[in-house]
């Protein structure tokens, strides 16, 4: 059996905000692996510890950068990589490190993603329910129509047989429910956090990494034109929303600001006693 | 002029909310470009639920009966079907749970442009889509290139219900789908978030986020519960990292809470968390970050360190200290 498991390279927000040029500043950016891909990768490892014969394929569109965070997702257990990147899916289209506009549509990952499904085909495909970045939270669910796999969408419990060529999951609906769903093999699910533990890499996981395989592809690798990878959206502007908060900030030290709310408390009534 | 579709929404026999707040979106989208408001609805006792539907500024219902429950293979293949029946350019669904399980597919299978969890729409020269990245730290427009049409999904909460009674004219529609089109089977639905505690019933929550770093740390957060009498609570990650009960959790996937007094600890206010507990009387933050977004619902607010902070309330109200 083979799972292939969409890993992307998130940057995260620290305290500072800081936009330049309608993008967000790279100084302003930490990169990671995005937190939904994390529980997706763990349950491939998990899969692949469970069951004979598995093999755990990620894979990434992504600048060269990402290949610090494949790294980390082969040394927690993945057996091979393959990333996707291309001067075509640059902002300026020369190989800045900048993802173009185009990959903002849906249809253009999927164009990428479905030629790597073509030429390993996975019997499961995991990703995150959304990246924490643009959160389209959309990929997965597009992947499976284009390659005609059947799907489930935020994914918390999941239990595979292969041999009866099925998934039993649970899907985290809101408000406490789950609803419990049968999807065949092959199929292409996204996980939700929280559906298991994610390891971190040992020492030995880390070593082992550096000689695995991570393969490089560009458009023309994967026979897609850079017509397919155009997209139709465009973000036209990209600001820290106007506060809207009319709170009142006690200012001061610990002592002075733990002061005013305990006073807030006593005088609401909800202090017993 | 083109046409709008919105899919209603239900769940074990009732009508979501976001489908009466989709009419007013597509009725939006519809004025702009001069064109009818459709509305599809699917499964369960679509009667009624075109009854309700019908609200001022729909033009036409269409019913497909088939099933009880939502499945989204049976929801791509009917919206696949009408979509041909239709002279429509923009679909709108709801950015829900489901929502994710099905807008991405039929997007893809009608080959038109999707924007998820919109916030905000405009349609001059183009649809233009107001959306959030970065757990709303960040708020961008997005332009759909001129006349593709497209696949908009939209954030509950953000346009108000639609109201009135309309004179939509109701028809079933037959979108003849065939079985062997259905792969998923939906076997039964499971409430979790059972236990001893009922946080929704609580007048005065303590909630802890991510802020706290360690589940050792959790101690400190205990006893500031115990000194004040505060039901604990907490945001996702804290959950997921199994450091309290599924029960504990306040938010979409959660409990939602209405408190006199909400306490926010190290908590950023994504949007799923935030509709859980929007509703509490009085939100209180506790955060080192000035900008995060639960400050926007707060009504006061300290910006400093929890391990300061929390330390020192905890001796105000004579607690343990450590
Ligand atoms: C389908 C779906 C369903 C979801 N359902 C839920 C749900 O039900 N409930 C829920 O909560 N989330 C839910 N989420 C997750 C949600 O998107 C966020 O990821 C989550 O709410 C973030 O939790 P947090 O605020 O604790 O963590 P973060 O967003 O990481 O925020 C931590 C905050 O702590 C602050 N902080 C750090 N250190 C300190 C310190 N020393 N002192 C003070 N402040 C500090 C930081 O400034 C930051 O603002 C859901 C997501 C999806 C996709």
């Amino acid at each position: 059996m083979q799972i292939l498991v969409t890993v992307k390279e998130v940057g995260q927000l620290g305290d500072e905000v800081v936009i330049e040029d309608g993008e967000i500043a790279e100084s302003a950016l930490e990169y990671d692996l995005n937190e939904w891909d994390e529980y997706a990768l763990e349950s491939a490892v998990q899969l692949s510890e469970a069951y004979d014969d598995v093999e755990v394929v990620t894979a990434t569109i992504g600048p060269e950068r990402s290949d610090e965070t494949i790294r980390m997702a082969l040394a927690k257990g993945a057996d091979r990589a393959v990333r996707i990147w291309d001067d075509a899916l640059t902002a300026d289209g020369a190989g800045d490190e900048t993802p173009a506009d185009g990959l903002l549509d849906t249809r253009v990952r999927v164009e990428l993603l479905s030629a790597i499904v073509e030429r390993e085909e996975p019997d499961l495909v995991l990703s995150g329910v959304q990246s924490a970045d643009a959160a389209f939270a959309s990929t997965g669910v597009a992947l499976a129509e284009e390659i005609d796999d059947a799907w489930a969408a935020v994914v918390n419990d999941l239990e595979v047989d292969p041999d009866a060529g099925t998934a039993s999951v649970h899907r985290e609906l809101e408000g406490g429910i789950e609803e419990l769903t049968d999807v065949p093999l092959p199929a292409v699910l996204t996980i939700q956090t929280g559906i298991n533990e994610p390891r971190y890499a040992s020492l030995r996981g880390i070593r082992q990494a550096q000689s695995k395989e991570l393969t490089v592809l560009d458009l023309d690798d994967l026979g897609i034109g850079t017509d397919a990878v155009t997209g139709a959206l465009e973000t036209t502007a990209l600001y820290e929303p106007e506060t809207t908060s009319d709170a009142t900030i006690w200012e001061g030290d610990a002592e002075s600001t733990a002061g005013e709310l305990a006073a807030f408390l006593r005088d609401s009534g909800v202090i017993e006693g | 002029m083109s046409d709008v579709l919105a899919v209603a929404e239900h769940r074990r026999g009732d009508l979501r909310p976001i489908s009466h707040e989709l009419i007013t979106a597509g009725r939006e989208l519809a004025d702009a470009t001069g064109g009818e408001l459709h509305v599809a609805v699917i499964s369960g006792d679509v009667e009624a639920f075109a009854d309700s539907l019908n609200r001022e500024g729909v033009d036409a219902i269409h019913t497909i009966t088939d099933g009880e429950e939502f499945n989204h293979d049976l929801t791509v293949e009917s919206l696949d079907a009408l979509w041909s029946a239709l002279d429509a350019s923009y679909l709108v669904a709801p950015n829900s749970v489901n929502g994710l399980d099905y807008v991405p597919a039929i997007a893809q299978r009608l080959d038109l442009p999707l924007v998820t969890d919109a916030i905000g729409l405009s349609l001059e020269d183009g649809l233009e889509v107001t959306r959030e990245r970065y757990g709303s730290k960040v708020e961008t427009t997005v332009a759909v290139a001129d006349d593709a049409g497209a696949v908009v999904s939209v954030r509950d909460g953000e346009w108000p219900p639609a109201e009135g009674v309309g004179d939509a004219t109701v028809e079933s529609f037959d979108p003849g789908v065939d079985e062997s089109a259905i792969h998923s089977t939906v076997t039964g639905f499971q409430e979790v978030g059972a236990g001893d505690v009922d946080i929704s019933e609580a007048d005065f929550v303590v909630s802890i986020g991510r802020g706290i770093e360690e589940e050792e740390n959790l101690e400190l957060i205990e006893r500031l519960v115990d000194a004040t009498g505060a039901t604990l609570a907490a945001s996702r990650p804290v959950v997921d990292n199994e450091w309290l009960p599924k029960n504990r959790q306040v938010g979409q996937s959660g409990k939602t809470v209405t408190p006199d007094i909400y306490i926010a600890i190290g908590i950023s206010g994504a949007v799923q968390h935030v509709a859980g507990m929007k509703g509490a009387e009085t939100i209180v933050a506790i955060n080192t970050d000035p900008d995060a977004p639960i400050f926007d619902i707060a009504d006061y607010g300290i910006v400093g360190d929890l391990f300061e902070v929390v330390p020192a309330l905890i001796e105000e109200f004579g607690g343990e200290t450590a």
